[in-house]
């Protein structure tokens, strides 16, 4: 279970949030809303641990991330704004590669039924010569690969089409069926059907 | 956690060899320093053959600082440094294995092509072997000691004057052992001292230096 308690960002002089507390427990899906700039990128990077806050802190099953390290790594999917694709590597090469080092290697198999889930193809064309919703589905394929309980999710449906974004839905809907826990920041609303969501409001 | 090591490791080289240019400018701009000295200070062959070791040690060194501003930077930009924080491995471990991939593909052609640079020097056959072993055991001391001003300077503007300033005293060192190794040895003693602090530097710095990195890289994540 994540527990966030207290916490407070600044960026400079400017307040993001403060005295931000909740949880988010297996099965919860928990939609971080707010406009531009109000901090939902800030806070997702607090809950990864990317970022410390200013004050308060995030535990994970009860002791502190900072004090859980790797382990707590371990638990987490993280998808940011930037695709973490290596520009000279194919699709499958890039998916390969991520979930190694996310230590959960992946067969070629597997991988390559992630990226047809999301209508790409495991070939050798490198991911310099796709589209950006197209790179965008080949960072949300590595969900469909990761043993993680907890997704962090930025703007996940960002660039993606209709049909990409039902099937990127889908996976989120299906990782909180099955006791996941995911908190992703949109600015659709009820951008994922059938499954019950809080929301955190920034603004 | 190795298999993650590896997959990181295989992941920096397969990226290098499929952007060959970047390997390239570093070996080419080794070998074009190194032979600009004999048409500068003319061709005085025991002028040269003294010069020899400096030169080479320099441009080497020189070299290796050429590619050291992309060592992270891509990672940052495009998002994968997030990745690494969040990996299976440890983050210092994870900067050991990208400074062993940077040490790959920028200081072991250096190693290889080093004797053919000495050819231009007169440098004794003799000496390629110690000349060669200086750099073995030097060039991943300044890539482990370069990667800590390139995380330091990670987002930094105008960062790769900054990084030269930071990170050039720090090699004085190492130029100091690795030339003088070859020097020792050119004047027909046992260059054994030399050598061995070379690699006494290398084992403090492949012991400390990762975990510098890495504090670095979080700081740059901020």
């Amino acid at each position: 279970m994540l527990e966030a308690s207290d916490l407070e960002c600044r960026r400079g002089a400017r307040l993001l949030f403060r005295a931000l507390a909740f949880q988010l427990r297996p099965g919860e899906l928990l939609r971080v809303a707010g406009e531009n700039g109000s901090g939902k990128t800030t806070l997702l990077k607090i809950l990864a641990g990317l970022l410390v806050p200013d004050a308060g802190e995030v535990r994970w099953g009860g002791a502190p991330i900072r004090s859980l390290g790797e382990e707590y790594a371990r638990q987490v999917a993280f998808v940011g704004h930037a695709p973490a694709l290596k520009d000279e590597l194919s699709a499958a090469e890039n998916l390969a590669a991520a979930c190694a080092i996310a230590g959960a290697p992946a067969s070629g198999g597997a991988a390559a039924e992630a990226l047809a889930r999301f209508g790409l193809a495991a070939d050798a064309v490198p991911v310099r010569r796709l589209s950006q919703g197209q790179r965008r589905r080949a960072a949300l394929a590595r969900l469909a690969l990761s043993p993680a309980p907890l997704w962090l999710l930025d703007e996940p449906f960002a660039a993606l089409d209709a049909a990409a974004a039902r099937v990127a839905s889908e996976l989120i809907a299906r990782h909180v069926s099955a006791g996941g826990a995911v908190a992703y920041s949109t600015h659709q609303e009820a951008a994922i059907p059938g499954t019950a969501q809080r929301v955190l409001d920034l603004a | 956690m190795t298999a993650a090591l590896r997959a990181l490791l295989w992941r920096d080289l397969l990226v290098a060899l499929r952007r060959p240019s970047d390997v390239a400018t570093a070996l080419l701009f080794f070998v074009v320093v190194a032979s600009l000295f004999p048409l500068g200070t003319g061709a005085g062959p025991n002028l040269l053959r003294e010069v020899a070791p400096g030169v080479i040690w320099v441009a080497a060194l020189l070299s290796s600082m050429l590619s050291l501003q992309r060592l992270f930077a891509a990672d940052h930009a495009d998002g994968t440094l997030e990745q690494l924080v969040l990996g299976a491995s440890p983050l210092g471990v994870a900067a050991a294995a990208k400074v062993l991939g940077h040490w790959l593909v920028s200081g072991l052609p250096l190693v290889a092509i080093a004797p053919a640079i000495a050819l231009q020097y007169d440098l004794s056959p003799r000496l390629y072997g110690t000349l060669a072993l200086s750099l073995l055991l030097g060039t991943p001391v300044l890539s482990l000691i370069g990667a800590i001003g390139a995380a330091l300077t990670l987002g930094v503007r105008g960062g790769g004057v900054l990084l030269a300033l930071l990170v050039l005293p720090l090699y004085v060192p190492v130029l100091i052992l690795g030339a003088g190794s070859v020097a020792q040895a050119s004047a027909g003693l046992a260059p054994d001292a030399q050598l061995e602090l070379l690699g006494a530097l290398l084992a403090v710095s492949a012991a400390f230096a990762p975990w510098a990195v890495a504090a670095a890289l979080r700081i740059a994540m901020e």
